[in-house]
């Protein structure tokens, strides 16, 4: 109810600054409605961002956050967890923040299967800046920096964050909007390095330049090319080239990072051998 | 009334107009027409009474404008 998730914005800070249609809003409305049914302990709680239009959701949470530097996140991240691993920390992401300037920290910290939740925030450009294309961005869609089209290939953040060596890899987009809530719940609980890629629309940066249309549309389109893990299993890979698969990709065992730092220092200190 | 299952829900729709930036997506979405946008391009509870309190305009919103209060009467 909305009653239960405004309890948990900085209502002053509203109305937010994200344009009409943008999807950054719905992903952070299914992040506040699973912090909220995960019962997570707002004294608790962190989320910490980099830089770019979807990083500006921490500053409407009343939690504790952190609006760190552009591609750091993840590195703050690890230093709070490392000093308090007792607190549920929450890393929220753009495509370019965490594949391009910060895809260093993205690998390591999968590597390392720290304890965070990751949600990364897909509108395939960098928004913020005013619509370059990003590692993220389909080969052949335009953008300011391709005015003729990306001839790069673009990165599957859920095959870069299993390789890469995280515990849980899961997708949804902004109109599978409860799916992206119950995913990032699954990610809280992983006790490891959790990735959610969310497929949210950018009309102004993305959609305007490559005839996408409005939010709505561009809403309306995900729902038409978003297909379940247990449909594309059915599918050859030539009817899954335009689609995006959501749900659960990807879950792996792995010890956790802050775990085996306290058996270090508990080792330095002599306690065990 | 029979079965207490089957009692009527009250579903009251709040709006924050002030936050609504008349993308739509609400209007779009609802299932049973309730919304719509005013002239001056916010939403607008046009069928109250049709809602079946379903929170598909809620949880799309990108700007909290939008919510749904579903008590049992
Ligand atoms: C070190 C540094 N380099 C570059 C920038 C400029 N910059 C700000 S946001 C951004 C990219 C934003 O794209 P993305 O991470 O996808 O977030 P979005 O705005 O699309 O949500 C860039 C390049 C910066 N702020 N800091
Ligand atoms: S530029 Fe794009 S990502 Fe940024 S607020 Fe506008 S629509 Fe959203
Ligand atoms: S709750 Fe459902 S039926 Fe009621 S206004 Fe919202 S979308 Fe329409
Ligand atoms: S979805 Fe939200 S912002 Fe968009 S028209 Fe409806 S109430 Fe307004
Ligand atoms: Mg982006």
């Amino acid at each position: 109810m909305l009653s239960q998730v405004e309890s948990h914005l900085r209502s002053d800070r509203f109305p937010h600054i994200w344009c009409p249609g943008c999807g950054n809003g719905i992903v952070l409305s299914a992040l506040v409605r699973a912090i909220e049914e995960l019962g997570c302990d707002p004294d608790k709680t962190v989320v910490v961002s980099g830089i770019g239009c979807s990083s500006r959701a921490a500053g409407y949470l009343d939690f504790n956050t952190l609006h760190t530097t552009h591609g750091r996140a993840l590195a703050f991240a690890t230093g709070i967890k490392l000093a308090r691993p007792e607190l549920d920390v929450f890393v929220l992401m753009g495509d370019g923040d965490a594949t391009a300037i910060g895809g260093n920290h993205f690998i390591h910290a999968a590597r390392r299967n720290i304890d965070l939740t990751a949600i990364i925030f897909n509108n395939s450009i960098y928004g913020m800046t005013g619509g370059q294309y990003s590692p993220l961005t389909p080969p052949g869609k335009r953008a300011t920096t391709a005015p003729y089209g990306n001839i790069e290939r673009s990165f599957d953040i859920a095959e870069l964050a299993k390789g890469a060596g995280a515990t849980y890899v899961a997708r949804a987009t902004t109109y599978h909007a409860t799916m992206l809530e119950k995913l990032i719940m699954a990610g809280a609980k992983n006790k490891g390095f959790s990735v959610i890629e969310a497929i949210t629309a950018c009309p102004v940066g993305y959609g305007r330049r490559n005839k996408m249309g409005n939010g709505l549309q561009m809403l309306l389109w995900q729902k038409e090319h978003a297909v379940t893990v247990k449909q594309a299993e059915k599918m050859s890979p030539e009817e899954l080239q335009d689609k995006i698969i959501i749900g659960e990709l990807y879950r792996g065992e792995a010890p956790e990072y802050t775990v085996m730092y306290e058996e270090i220092i508990a080792r330095a200190k002599g306690k065990t051998q | 009334m029979a079965n207490a299952l089957a009692a009527p829900k009250a579903v009251h729709i709040v709006v924050r107009e002030g936050w609504c930036k008349g993308c739509g997506i609400c209007v779009a979405l609802c299932p049973k027409e309730v919304l719509s946008l005013n002239g001056s391009g916010k939403v607008a509870v046009v069928n109250p009474d049709r809602c079946v309190g379903c929170g598909r305009c809620e949880i799309h919103c990108p700007d909290f404008a939008i919510g749904i209060e579903v008590k049992k009467q």
